[in-house]
C-alpha cells in the first residue's frame, strides 16, 4: 500500500495537502543546505521532521514561511504550493503567507509587553482595533493555548515575568491569535523541562483538530508520541517520509533505520 | 611576586584617590567661589535664578535668561538631532545592507572626533548665513545655534542608539514577522519600545553633550544678554556667559562670583543627566 505522502493531492478527503512543497533547494551562500526536498504536507495532522543536527529540518521549516527572505545571502528556488498557490511566486507578499502560516521558536521569545499585549498583537496589526474584539480574541487564544487559567488575573503583568513554559505557551497563543491555517514549530520544547514539554505535546495534539502542525524536533520520542506523519532528513535531503508508525516500525531505508535505532545522530 | 602585587595594588589606589580628590577640589573649588556671591555680596539664590536682569555692572546678577537661553537651544537641538539621529539608528540597524551600514557606522564615529571649532566654523560659513537669507535677520542667534548644536549631537544620539538596537536580540524580530508584521510594524511596535532605555540614554547624553558645549555655540549664537522672543535673534546660555566675561571679570568681584555660580549651576545639570542614565540603566 502507498503511504499517504506519496498519493497525489485530493479534495474533499480527510487527508487534504495543505503544503505540498517540489524540489526545494536552499543555499546560504555557497553551502547548499537543502537539496531538492520534496513533501506533502497534510491538514490537521501534525508532521514531524526529525534527523540529525545540521541536517536541514530547521531551514526547510523556514522555508514554508519565507523566514530566509530576511537572512541576506539566501536564496530558495522550487516550489512550496499553500493551498495549491506557490508562495515564492513574484506576486505574493511574505507578510500575508506569514499571517497564514505562523511560527513558533525554538527559544520563547515573547516581546517584552504585557501578556496581553503579546497576545492581540498580530490581531491588532490585521486591523482589529475595537477592545471588545481583542480582549475576546486575547481569551479564546489563551484558552487554546492552555494558557488563560494561570495567567488570567495578571493579563497586564510583563510577558517576562512568566516561566519559560508559560511564555512558549504565550508565543503559541500569539500565533493563535493571528487564526493561521497552518503552525510551524522549531523545536519548541528543546529549552523547556519534562513538565513543561508534555504541556506543550499536549497542546500540539489538541491543535491538530484545528490546525495543520508541523514541528521540527530532535526527540524521536517525541515524534513518535505526537505525530501522525514524519519526515526524516540527513544531510539536506529528506531521506524517507511516511506515516509516523511505519517510519519507526518499518522503515525502509537503512540510513532511517540506523538513526531510529541510535546508531548515529 | 607578593611584593610586586602589593606595589601594584598601592598605585591603583593611589590612582584612583588621586581622581577623586581632584574631583573633591574642583567641586569644592567652584562652589566656594560661587558662594561668594550668597554671602559677600548679599545676592539672594531666588533672584539670581530667576531675575532676566544681567547688568553687573549696575549690581544685577540675575542668570535666568541664560539659564533660559541653555535650555532652550538645547531642546532645540535635541529636537533636530534627536528624530534625526534615531531614524538614523533605524536605517542604519535594520534596513541598509551590511556593507553600507559599516561604512556609516564608520564615518558617524568619526563624526564624534571632530573638534567644536570646526563644527562653530561651518556654523559661521554655512547655517549663518543660511539663517540670514531665510529671515533677514542678522543670522546670528538661537536657530543658528539650535541647528548647528543638533548637528554636532548627532554622532552621540546615533551611536548611542544604534547600540541600543542592535542589543535587541534577532528573535524578537522574527517573533514579530512570523506573526505577519512588516519590517516597518517590527520597527514601531517591537524593537523601539524594546529599546526604549537604551534610546532615553541617548538623548539624555545628546542633552549632556549639548548643554555644555561652548565654543561652537558662541561662534553663532550672538551673544546678547537678552531673552529673545523669536528663533532669530541674538541670546546667550551659561557657557556662552561664561566665556565670554571670565577673563574681564576681577577676581573677588561680583561678576567673578555671578560666573562661578552659573559654573555650578551647569555643573547640577551635568550631575543630574548622569543619575538620569544610571537610574535608567538600573531599571532595565
Amino acid at each position: 500500500m502507498k503511504t499517504f505522502l506519496e498519493q497525489p493531492p485530493r479534495n474533499g478527503d480527510e487527508t487534504v495537502v495543505k503544503v505540498a512543497i517540489e524540489d526545494l533547494n536552499v543555499y546560504y551562500g555557497a553551502t547548499h543546505a537543502i537539496k531538492s526536498a520534496t513533501l506533502r504536507i497534510p491538514r490537521q495532522r501534525v508532521t514531524s521532521f526529525i534527523g540529525p543536527s545540521g541536517c536541514g529540518k530547521s531551514t526547510f521549516l523556514r522555508a514554508l514561511n519565507r523566514m530566509h527572505d530576511l537572512v541576506p545571502g539566501t536564496r530558495v528556488t522550487g516550489r512550496v504550493l499553500l493551498d495549491q498557490t506557490d508562495i515564492y511566486a513574484r506576486d505574493i507578499d511574505p507578510v500575508d503567507i506569514r499571517h497564514r502560516v505562523g511560527m513558533v521558536f525554538q527559544r520563547p521569545n515573547p516581546f517584552p509587553k504585557s501578556i496581553y499585549e503579546n497576545v492581540i498583537y498580530g490581531a491588532k496589526l490585521q486591523g482589529v482595533h475595537r477592545r471588545s474584539d481583542l480582549e475576546r480574541i486575547a481569551e479564546t487564544s489563551l484558552r487554546q493555548a492552555a494558557l488563560w487559567e494561570e495567567v488570567k488575573d495578571r493579563l497586564q503583568q510583563s510577558a517576562l515575568d512568566l516561566s519559560g513554559g508559560q511564555q512558549q505557551r504565550l508565543c503559541i497563543a500569539r500565533v493563535l491569535a493571528v487564526a493561521p491555517d497552518v503552525i510551524l514549530m522549531d523545536e519548541p520544547a528543546s529549552a523547556l523541562d519534562p513538565i513543561a514539554t508534555s504541556k506543550i505535546e499536549d497542546l500540539i495534539s489538541a491543535l491538530k483538530a484545528q490546525y495543520t502542525v508541523v514541528i521540527v524536533t530532535h526527540s524521536m520520542q517525541q515524534a513518535a508520541r505526537i505525530s501522525d506523519e514524519t519526515a526524516f532528513f540527513h544531510l539536506g535531503e529528506i531521506v524517507e517520509s511516511g506515516h509516523t508508525t511505519e517510519i519507526f516500525t518499518r522503515p525502509k531505508q537503512k540510513k532511517t533505520e540506523d538513526y531510529i535505532t541510535g546508531r548515529f545522530g | 611576586m607578593h611584593r610586586e602585587e602589593a606595589f601594584a595594588l598601592w598605585v591603583l589606589r593611589a590612582c584612583a584617590l588621586f581622581l577623586v580628590v581632584a574631583m573633591a577640589s574642583l567641586v569644592a573649588y567652584l562652589g566656594y567661589q560661587a558662594s561668594g556671591l550668597f554671602t559677600i555680596d548679599q545676592v539672594s539664590l531666588g533672584e539670581f535664578l530667576t531675575s532676566f536682569r544681567f547688568d553687573p555692572d549696575l549690581n544685577h546678577v540675575g542668570a535666568a535668561v541664560f539659564l533660559l537661553g541653555s535650555l532652550s537651544v538645547t531642546g532645540l537641538a535635541l529636537l533636530i538631532g534627536g528624530p534625526l539621529g534615531v531614524a538614523v539608528a533605524i536605517f542604519l540597524s535594520e534596513i541598509a545592507p551590511p556593507a553600507l551600514a559599516s561604512v556609516l557606522t564608520l564615518t558617524i564615529e568619526l563624526l564624534v572626533g571632530i573638534p567644536s571649532v570646526v563644527y562653530g566654523w561651518l556654523g559661521l560659513l554655512v547655517v549663518v548665513p543660511f539663517v540670514r537669507a531665510t529671515s533677514l535677520t542678522s543670522g546670528f542667534g538661537f536657530l543658528a545655534a539650535g541647528l548647528v548644536l543638533g548637528v554636532m549631537i548627532l554622532p552621540t544620539v546615533v551611536a548611542l542608539s544604534l547600540e541600543a538596537l542592535r542589543a535587541q536580540p534577532q528573535s524578537l524580530r522574527e517573533g514579530s514577522l512570523a506573526l505577519g508584521a512588516t519590517r516597518w510594524e517590527t520597527i514601531c511596535h517591537v524593537l523601539l519600545p524594546a529599546a526604549r532605555a537604551g534610546l532615553g540614554v541617548a538623548f539624555l547624553l545628546g542633552i549632556a553633550r549639548a548643554i555644555g558645549e561652548t565654543l561652537a555655540v558662541q561662534m553663532v549664537i550672538g551673544n546678547a544678554s537678552v531673552f529673545p522672543h523669536d528663533l532669530f535673534h541674538a541670546a546667550a546660555t551659561l557657557p556662552t556667559e561664561i566665556v565670554l566675561d571670565m577673563a574681564g571679570a576681577p577676581p573677588g568681584s561680583l561678576l567673578q562670583h555671578a560666573l562661578f555660580a552659573m559654573a555650578c549651576v551647569l555643573l547640577g545639570i551635568s550631575l543630574l543627566l548622569v543619575l538620569l542614565v544610571r537610574m535608567i540603566a538600573r531599571r532595565s
